[in-house]
């Protein structure tokens, strides 16, 4: 698929009638999507053959835009609100593609293989104190694959909730086994890419591009008629996971 | 929802231990044919925790998938289909997802789960 052509598509999707301002929820753009995703799958083959999760979905934009690309794959849409999910299944059901929603706080989300040590065919017992139990445990840790292989956002900027932006990174980058691709304020630049790599265990966060969010005035309390913000298109790759 | 996502999903709530799997209470399973791709299908064969699996299948009424799995099963044509048609093909449309320790009840509305917490539960 071409990238107009993806662009294209999404610019037909339904979008938030009523915006809720304490989740943040603003629309990603068409532009923005789809060169979000047209990059992941065509630079870094992130989406092909990968399960793939969108933490904060709202309408379902992001998500849709994986499951366009390519068939082969796995998508998966998580949000808060009910009322978006509801726009986002429509969206997915409009543009005939296949998807699946969860309704939940992404932070709370618990995901198989998160906390215990399980391993395929068999229980593993922890032997405490055993040194061999122990080289056989972090054994497993690195051999257990982690469930979701991409996670793509665009997450709130914490301009209602101070730190929004940062507590979904943290979260992604120990949930996804291989890339996060993420939205945030250009003004934000180095401190997100310190905390990244120093408190959240990265072993790389790459801006891609510098890309123009176009702000409608979506509400009451916006001045302008529109708002141009700087955003960066980050790439961050989550270093080993440890248990 | 479908049975890939619901062999990710383990259940949230605060101080339990051992919350994979979701037990499924199926009241409305809809099927919504799709594509078979072989090698996905190996792919996310690596991911996804057999037992588990089947028995979520079960409830969902499907009933032929075998107990235990090796690798070498993946040559099977037959064994590819059932496989694809249990991971993507079945859809929970209404229904629940239950916490095994706790018997909470997470409901699934028009193919999607609500986890979201009570208070007392986070």
């Amino acid at each position: 698929m071409k990238l107009k052509q993806l662009e294209g598509l999404l610019g037909g999707l339904d979008q938030f009638p009523n915006p809720k301002v304490e989740l943040e929820q603003y629309p990603t753009g068409p532009h923005i999507a789809s060169r979000m995703l047209f990059t992941a799958e065509n630079s870094f083959e992130d989406i092909s053959n990968k399960v793939v999760a969108d933490f904060g979905c709202g309408c379902g934009t992001l998500g849709v835009a994986a499951a366009l690309l390519t068939l082969i794959r796995h998508v998966l849409s998580i949000d808060i609100d009910p009322e978006s999910l509801e726009i986002a299944s429509l969206n997915a059901e409009e543009l005939e593609v296949d998807m699946d929603f969860i309704q939940s706080n992404v932070m709370d989300l618990r995901w198989r293989g998160s906390t215990s040590l399980e391993v395929k065919y068999g229980i593993l017992h922890l032997l405490n104190g055993d040194i061999w139990g122990q080289v056989y445990t972090i054994f497993l840790v690195h051999t257990l694959g982690q469930i979701v292989d991409t996670v793509i956002m665009n997450p709130p900027f914490g301009t209602r909730k101070k730190g929004a932006d940062l507590d979904f990174l943290n979260v992604a980058l120990k949930v996804a086994s291989q890339a996060v691709y993420s939205l945030h304020k250009s003004s934000t630049r180095e401190h997100v890419k310190r905390t990244a790599l120093r408190d959240f265990n990265a072993c790389n966060a790459e801006v891609l591009c510098e890309l123009r969010y176009d702000l409608p005035k979506l509400y009451k309390f916006h001045k302008k008629k529109e708002v141009d913000i700087a955003v960066d298109l980050w790439r961050f790759v989550p270093g080993k996971h440890q248990s | 929802m479908r049975l890939l996502t619901h062999n990710m999903l383990s259940s949230n709530i605060k101080g339990v231990e051992k919350g994979f799997p979701l037990r499924i209470e199926a009241e409305k399973v809809v099927e919504k044919p799709v594509e078979m791709n072989a090698d996905f299908l190996r792919k996310m064969f690596e991911k996804v925790e057999w037992k588990a699996f089947v028995e979520a299948s079960r409830s969902m009424g499907y009933a032929q998938l075998p107990e235990e799995v090796d690798s070498g099963m993946l040559e099977s044509d037959e064994f590819l289909s059932r496989f694809h048609h249990a991971l993507l093909e079945l859809h929970l449309e209404e229904g629940a997802l239950v916490c095994p320790e706790t018997g909470r009840r997470f409901p699934v509305n028009k193919g999607i789960p609500n986890m979201l917490l009570h208070e007392d539960e986070v």
